[in-house]
Formats: structure tokens, sequence, C-alpha cells
């Protein structure tokens, strides 16, 4: 099987940046500010590949890089080198179509392309879901209205059947429908992450982003939007990064893992294998202090 | 005569240069009028796309129509004939002091005849006659942004703009829609220019925003306070922002008609007699009010 989406080299620095950075930052020296420069090395040389149906995790320690890697994935920053390719065969990839080249079965670098371009692939191939809801939706908005604004987007224009598409995603994510046009900021924080959910679908993405999703909500509300994500990924055969430091939500909905450190991939490999057998030291010493 | 033509029309005549009442021939400077002269072509060489310029120090206030005044100042030979409407009236006191003004400091004849006259300047109304590609309508622009409803920041508006990112604009009129079952913008309506900017076409009222579809004449637009020129060329696509199940519509007078004239084909204004309390409609565009009268007495 061809991976889904191709990731080589992945970069992202903070300040000038040196020659010596490299050396001088990574999960040996336990940090990722250069000493010579002050530069951050946020992301450094990630490569890795997400195949098509896979939840893939990330966990690590705060300050490793896995926001960042979610943020320049969705195009939120720009990378500072790096690639990244999407298979043809993608599902949405015929809306952009003029971004495959004629032979070859990958895009060009997606982390080349236009703001413009960018935000025609975001649109067309990506979802995302962050920790807080106040950065996926708009509060004043209502919930009907924060679905149909992907929507909008990619072109649609028409109130009738929008308005369908979001009733019908927040019945699956659980959302009482004659709620749909009240703002999720009258709605408790669990419901306002399946209305992010929600909306994160409404484009029918070929790969969502999790970033620490259950964070910060209580256990049972944790276990149903858990619960939540696994049935939709089944249903619309979602590739998922999951963003996570609790290894709990890894563990449930991930079949691979990487384990991040310092802006570096330490280890990475079957979920089971690394939490049974961790090997690097510090996946050791995080598997050791969960459980 | 064609577009291309008109800058040329009175070449040879080099009363530019002729001091007027103490003032160069159209009150500014030469080197003001080219600015803004090339600021108006970029401007209708990207329909829709607003155009930064050095607004000038006019004698009347800013938010009066200054952007309007400049472009005028800047476009008028003395062979010119001058109409000045504000809400469509020839005769309110903003639209005869920048009339007079213009005559003082270029000499030129004014009219309330929209046919006859070559520049129009407006303040939030079309004319209700057809104007014809010899004709030019200036409007003033109190809030050239169409999208600062939705977004405050300039920097935000200026990327939006730049990647045809208009998805927050549509979900504002869909909320709308979902609130108040219909879009309520009453003016200032939002129009996508070219297919590409979403421009906003000053106040006019929404009965007044198909007569810049395909029109003949060339629509400049003049904002003196927020610093910024944009244009709607002859023969332009504008289209305003609709849904497929929500389309555009304009005021509806059906039944009303005007008290003075008897129109039943131009915008309104309803008036409230303070005395007797008794309502009427009276044409808003005053000099077609009065055409429609002569040509009924004759």
């Amino acid at each position: 099987m061809q991976p889904l989406i191709r990731i080589r080299g992945l970069t992202k620095r903070f300040g000038s940046g040196c020659d010596r950075c490299l050396d001088a930052t990574g999960p040996e020296h336990d940090t990722n500010l250069c000493p010579h420069c002050g530069s951050v090395l946020a992301c450094n040389d990630l490569s890795f590949d997400l195949f098509p149906g896979e939840a893939l995790g990330v966990v690590g320690e705060s300050g490793s890089g896995k926001s960042t890697l979610v943020r320049l994935l969705h195009f939120e920053w720009e990378a500072s080198a790096g690639s990244m390719e999407v298979h043809r065969s993608a599902s949405g990839a015929h809306q952009v179509a003029e971004m495959f080249p004629e032979d070859g079965d990958y895009s060009k670098n997606l982390l080349a392309l236009s703001h413009f371009q960018k935000r025609q692939m975001r649109n067309a191939l990506m979802g995302i879901v962050y920790q807080n809801p106040h950065l996926g939706l708009r509060m004043g908005v209502s919930s009907g209205g924060n679905i149909a604004e992907r929507l909008l987007g990619a072109g649609w224009r028409n109130i009738a059947k929008m308005r369908g598409r979001a009733s019908e995603l927040l019945q699956k994510t659980e959302i009482p429908v004659e709620r749909m046009d009240e703002p999720p900021a009258n709605f408790s924080g669990g419901m306002q992450q399946r209305v992010q959910i929600a909306k994160a679908l409404s484009n029918n993405p070929l790969i969502l982003f999790l970033d620490e999703v259950t964070t910060g909500l209580d256990l049972s509300v944790q276990a149903r939007v858990l619960d939540l994500i696994r049935n939709l990924r089944s249903e619309f055969n979602l590739s998922m990064l999951v963003v996570s430091h609790d290894l709990g939500v890894i563990n449930l909905l991930c079949q691979r893992t990487m384990v991040m450190k310092a802006g570096h991939i330490v280890e990475d490999g079957l979920t089971d294998q690394i939490l049974q057998d961790p090997q690097h030291r510090y996946t050791q010493l995080l598997v050791a202090s969960q459980l | 005569m064609p577009l291309h033509e008109w800058p040329k029309r009175n070449d040879g005549q080099e009363n530019d240069l002729e001091h007027r009442v103490g003032y160069p021939f159209g009150f500014m400077d030469e080197g003001a009028k080219k600015e803004i002269r090339r600021a108006i072509l970029k401007a209708v060489a990207i329909p829709g796309y607003q155009v930064p310029y050095g607004s000038r120090e006019m004698p009347i206030a800013r938010g009066w129509g200054t952007g309007g005044l400049q472009i005028t100042l800047a476009l008028i030979r003395p062979d010119d004939i001058l109409k000045v409407i504000d809400q469509g009236c020839d005769g309110s006191v903003n639209a005869v002091n920048i009339k007079k003004f213009v005559a003082k400091v270029a000499g030129v004849t004014v009219t309330t005849d929209t046919a006859t006259a070559t520049i129009i300047q407006t303040r939030h109304r079309i004319p209700e006659e057809r104007m014809t590609d010899q004709q030019i309508l200036v409007l003033q622009v109190p809030y050239p942004e169409a999208l600062r409803e939705v977004e405050p920041s300039e920097m935000e508006t200026r990327r939006m703009h730049a990647e045809a990112d208009y998805s927050r604009m549509w979900l504002y009129l869909y909320e709308d829609i979902v609130r108040y079952g219909e879009i309520t913008i009453s003016y200032r309506y939002p129009v996508t220019v070219n297919g590409r900017y979403i421009t906003d076409p000053s106040p006019i009222p929404r009965w007044d925003v198909p007569k810049l579809h395909m029109a003949d004449t060339l629509f400049l637009f003049g904002a003196g306070r927020e610093k910024r020129i944009y244009a709607i060329p002859p023969h332009t696509a504008v289209v305003p922002l609709e849904f497929e199940d929500h389309p555009f519509r304009t005021e509806n007078f059906v039944g009303k008609s005007c008290a003075r004239c008897g129109a039943t084909d131009s915008f309104l204004d309803e008036v409230i007699d303070n005395i007797q309390g008794v309502r009427s409609f009276f044409c808003s565009d005053s000099g077609y009010c009065d055409k429609r009268r002569e040509t009924c007495s004759r």
C-alpha cells in the first residue's frame, strides 16, 4: 500500500538559524533552543508517512513540537524546509487536479504552494479539531453557520442544502438539531468540541488533525468524544493525525504512534509495541510515568 | 466617443494651467491631479480593487464628499457639464455647495439634467435615467471596504481580497437569513465585480445595484477619508451576493407612485406630513421628477 501523505524533512525554525543549530539541538541535548544563535527548532527534519484510513498518534512532552507539526501540515504556519505530498487516489483530489503532475502518483510539494492554493487544498482535503473550541469555532455565529462557513468556502451557495448538511453532521455528532441556530457559546465544553468535529467533517476531509481534543474535558465527556471519533473514523474512512500527551487517548485511537522530543521523532512504531516495549529512554520515561 | 479617446478630447487646450480665483485650474495642483488620474487608471484596470491614494485637503471636511470631489476635480475640463446630486436631490446644501465650488475653480457649466451632464458626482444614488458611454458617474464613498462589517483589521481584509477568501462575508449573509429569513442589508449591498473582488457599491439603495451591471457608463468611487479610489468600468459584470434559494431583490414600490410626477418606475422617498399626518411618496431623483413634470405640462 502506498502512503496517502508523504512528509519529508519537515523543519520549522524560529529565528535566524546558524550552521550549528542542527548539531546543538535535539533529544540528546534535551533542548530545541540553539545555544549559538538563539533560534528555536520547533520541528527538525521530520519524515513520516500517513496511510489511508490510518490513525497516527503523536505523543511527547509539551514543547516537543507536536502542535507545531499540526500547524505546519494545516498550513497555518509556513515551514522553514521540507515537503508534503498527497497521493492522487485521495478523495477530494479531483477538486484540486491542477496540483498533481501528469506523471507520478504524488502531488507537488504542498508546502511550497501559494496562500490561495493552500487554502484550496485545505478546503478540499483537511479538517482540524483544536484543543480549545475557541480556536476552531466562531463563538458568536450559530453552530449551523460554523459548519456552513467551510461549505461556503468550498463554493456552496444554497442555504437549504447547507442547512441539510449541517443538521446531518450535528446528528452524527449527537448535537440536538433544534439547537443548530444557537451559537456554540451557549454550549458546554463537550458539545462545543462535538460542534468542532462536525465543522471539521463538513467538507468530507481526507485527513483530520486532532490537536489534544480531549484535554480539558471531564472523563465521561472524554469517553464520549473519543467514542464519536472512533465511529466517525470507520464511517468516513478518515486518516487522522492524533496529537496528544495522553497515552490513553493514543492507545484507544491509534494503530501507529510517533514519539517526539525536542523537535525530533525519537521513536515510532505500532502503538502496542511502543507502550509495551518502549526502546528510547524518553519513551520509557513517558510510559513509566503514565502507567 | 470611445472611452480611450475621452482623455484626449481636448488636446491642445492648455487651460489646465490657467489660474482661476487665485487657485490652479480645478483647485488642486497638477501633481495631485496626476496622482489621482493614475490611481483612477489603475482602478479601471482592476475592476473593484481599492487603489490607495494620497487624499488631499479640500475646502470641505473629510467625510462630506472629498473623495468624489477630488475625482471630479482631477477629471474635469472647462467644456464639461457638471451635475451634483445628494441622495438623488440636486438642491440639497451639500450638492449645491460642491457644484458651486467646482463651477468656480474650473469654470464649468452646471446642470440638473442627467442626460446633458458629462460628469455627475453623486452621493448615495444613481440617476434613474440610463446614463451613456459619454458620461462618468463619480460616487462619494464613506466606507470603501465591503468586508469591514465582518473584519475590523485592514491588514486582514487586504489579505482576504488578495486570496479571494470571502467565506466570512458569505457567512454573514447566511446568518442574516437564518435569523431574519432574508438578507437585511438595505444599502451598501456587497457586489462581486468582474467575478473577482467583492466591492462596496457605496451606500446606494438595492434599487440602484442592478444599474451597475453591464452599464455603458464608467463608475468611479472616491473615499477621501479612507484614501481609496476604485472603479467599475463600462460593460463589467456586477453581481450582488445572493444564494440560489434566496435571490437578491430590490425595494418594492408596487402600488405606489410619486405624488409630484406620478412616476411608478423610480426609487421613492416616503414623506410624512407633520401637520396632517398624511403619508406620500416622492421621486428620490429630483432631476428625473422635474423632467417628467415638464414633459407632462407641455
